[in-house]
């Protein structure tokens, strides 16, 4: 009987596609048959994996057909495997890794819907912050009014027009042309029914969040983002920001 | 920390919250796999702190790796604050080991039963019992392959770790099933010499069947619903040891609400003292 740490090693090598570990047993013990036996776990590990892999990055798989993904998904866990039992956490390598996988060389916007599919898991699991009340607003001084964003709301600059992308591979989205050169910046939040949208919005709009972020006050927000494109409309971006649920208290508690 | 009720009970999916919330609760309690709300928030925590409000609630953790080399502290301590946070009626884990240095195999794969595998799981229970400040449950695998050095029956096995830890013992009576097709054993035998005082939970689900040249080889899949002869051996155990709290585990091809809680049902007719058969579909 070898060491329990040299067990688990043989064992682990064999999964991973190296020889068979020593010791297996079977009734009847056949070799072929323990091969075919120590075959389940092998595939039980790979399939579960790529099954994670298909849960967090479905848009991906639409776009490269299901066949093609699965067997990408290999490659991946093969180079970048799960180093955690909490595998909502994994995963965030795709979009590299894609950018680098040389049969999608062609289709390069793919690393940046993977990155919306990365932003949208980590928005889905982050940490829940309330609302503030529209009682909070209403009155309120802008020149004086910090507001804070909810942890869930992200801001991703893109390559590509991503969002478009990945709009359009929604269930039930109607196709529609895309220009896919066209650079977007994605906001993705967790909304009331704790669903995670993906919108694009302009660079106005992300100059003023990421001022409020930054702790400055809504007008010095607003005036910002209205230095850079006199047409901004800071209110309604704040207003669907509030429907949202993505307005919250500012980091130190202090509204103004 | 009581213990889960003598009822039925099925593994939480979150496609089916709206459904369970559409009439009354007829679940006595629910389980959820505890790596799925190790996240911060969002709506698994609101979908589980909806159902904990007014049930009964098992976390049964896929992850620990309790049969690996050593346990992960990281891991025992993200255990640790769900425990503290939903405050379970039980929390239970597998004979089985998942993770190899800093990689993590999402399978619950098996081990040789020897003299230094046993005390390997008994200081891995201890240490996880401490942690948690809380007894556990461990649960009996479905397996594909034996080892050569094993040495120690599994039922005899689990028995040891019960006395010296003092654990719970998690009785899955689809893997007892599984695990005897496969190493062409009778679960019979297995269920007689299985600790069943020690019992504290039951889990049932649902098998795939391959086939070797041997002869049949099932899969431990849940994608299925609970075969028959497991109804059989399960109505058999719960004669024998009266009413215990018994899970439905579905996780894979996963059905509508009314299939997985019509198993449910069945399974409380044979808690109940009937034959199960009048919810037999």
């Amino acid at each position: 009987m070898p060491a329990p740490a040299e067990f688990h090693a043989g064992f682990a090598a064999g999964l991973r596609g190296g020889e068979l570990p020593p010791g297996l047993a079977a009734c009847p013990a056949e070799a072929a048959e323990i091969a075919r036996r120590f075959a389940v776990y092998r595939n039980n590990v790979a399939v579960s994996l790529v099954a994670a892999l298909a849960r967090r990055f479905p848009v991906i798989r639409r776009l490269v057909g299901e066949a093609f993904f699965d067997q990408m998904a290999r490659i991946f866990i093969a180079q970048h495997p799960p180093h955690s039992p909490v595998l909502l956490e994994w995963g965030a390598a795709m979009p590299e890794f894609l950018s680098g996988f040389p049969p999608l060389a062609r289709h390069p916007y793919l690393a940046d819907v993977a990155r919306i599919e990365v932003a949208r898991g980590a928005a889905f699991h982050a940490a829940d912050a309330p609302p503030l009340a529209p009682a909070a607003l209403a009155g309120a001084d802008p020149a004086g009014l910090r507001l804070g964003l909810h942890p869930a709301l992200r801001i991703l600059p893109l390559d590509f027009a991503a969002v478009d992308v990945w709009a359009r591979n929604q269930p039930g989205a109607a196709p529609r042309p895309i220009d896919i050169a066209r650079p977007q910046i994605a906001l993705i939040l967790r909304d009331r029914r704790l669903d995670v949208p993906v919108r694009a919005i302009s660079a106005a709009d992300r100059l003023m969040l990421d001022r409020l972020r930054a702790g400055r006050t809504l007008l010095a927000s607003a005036e910002a983002a209205a230095a850079t494109d006199p047409a901004h409309d800071a209110a309604a971006l704040l207003l669907q920001l509030a429907r949202d649920g993505a307005l919250v208290a500012p980091a130190d508690g202090v509204l103004s | 920390m009581t213990g889960l009720p003598p009822d039925v009970g099925v593994g939480f999916k979150p496609d089916h919250h709206a459904a369970i919330r559409r009439a009354p609760s007829q679940m006595g309690f629910f389980e959820v796999h505890a790596e799925n709300y190790m996240g911060a928030g969002g709506l698994p925590h609101a979908q589980l702190t909806d159902l904990r409000a007014d049930h009964a609630l098992s976390i049964h953790g896929v992850g620990l790796s309790i049969g690996g080399p050593r346990l992960d502290a990281a891991h025992l301590a993200r255990l640790r604050a769900l425990c503290d946070r939903y405050q379970p009626d039980s929390f239970s884990e597998h004979l089985a080991w998942s993770s190899h240095g800093a990689e993590y195999l999402n399978d619950l794969l098996p081990l040789p039963y020897t003299p230094r595998t046993l005390d390997l799981v008994c200081q891995h229970v201890d240490q996880v019992q401490e942690a948690l400040g809380r007894r556990m449950l461990l649960e009996n695998p479905a397996t594909y392959l034996l080892f050569a050095d094993s040495s120690i029956p599994e039922t005899e096995f689990l028995r040891q770790i019960a006395l010296r830890t003092g654990c719970g013992l998690l009785l899955d009576v689809n893997n007892v099933f599984v695990a005897s097709v496969n190493h062409r054993r009778d679960p019979r035998a297995y269920l007689a010499d299985f600790p069943l005082d020690q019992v504290a939970e039951i889990h049932l689900g649902g098998h795939a069947e391959e086939a070797l040249p041997s002869g049949p080889l099932l899969i431990d899949a849940h994608g299925a619903p609970v075969a028959d002869p497991v109804w059989t051996l399960y109505a058999e155990v719960i004669a024998q040891r009266g009413p215990l709290p018994t899970l439905v585990e579905w996780d894979n091809d996963l059905p509508e609400w009314p299939v997985l809680q019509a198993e449910a049902l069945r399974a409380r007719d044979i808690l109940r003292g009937g034959s199960g058969l009048a919810r037999a579909s």
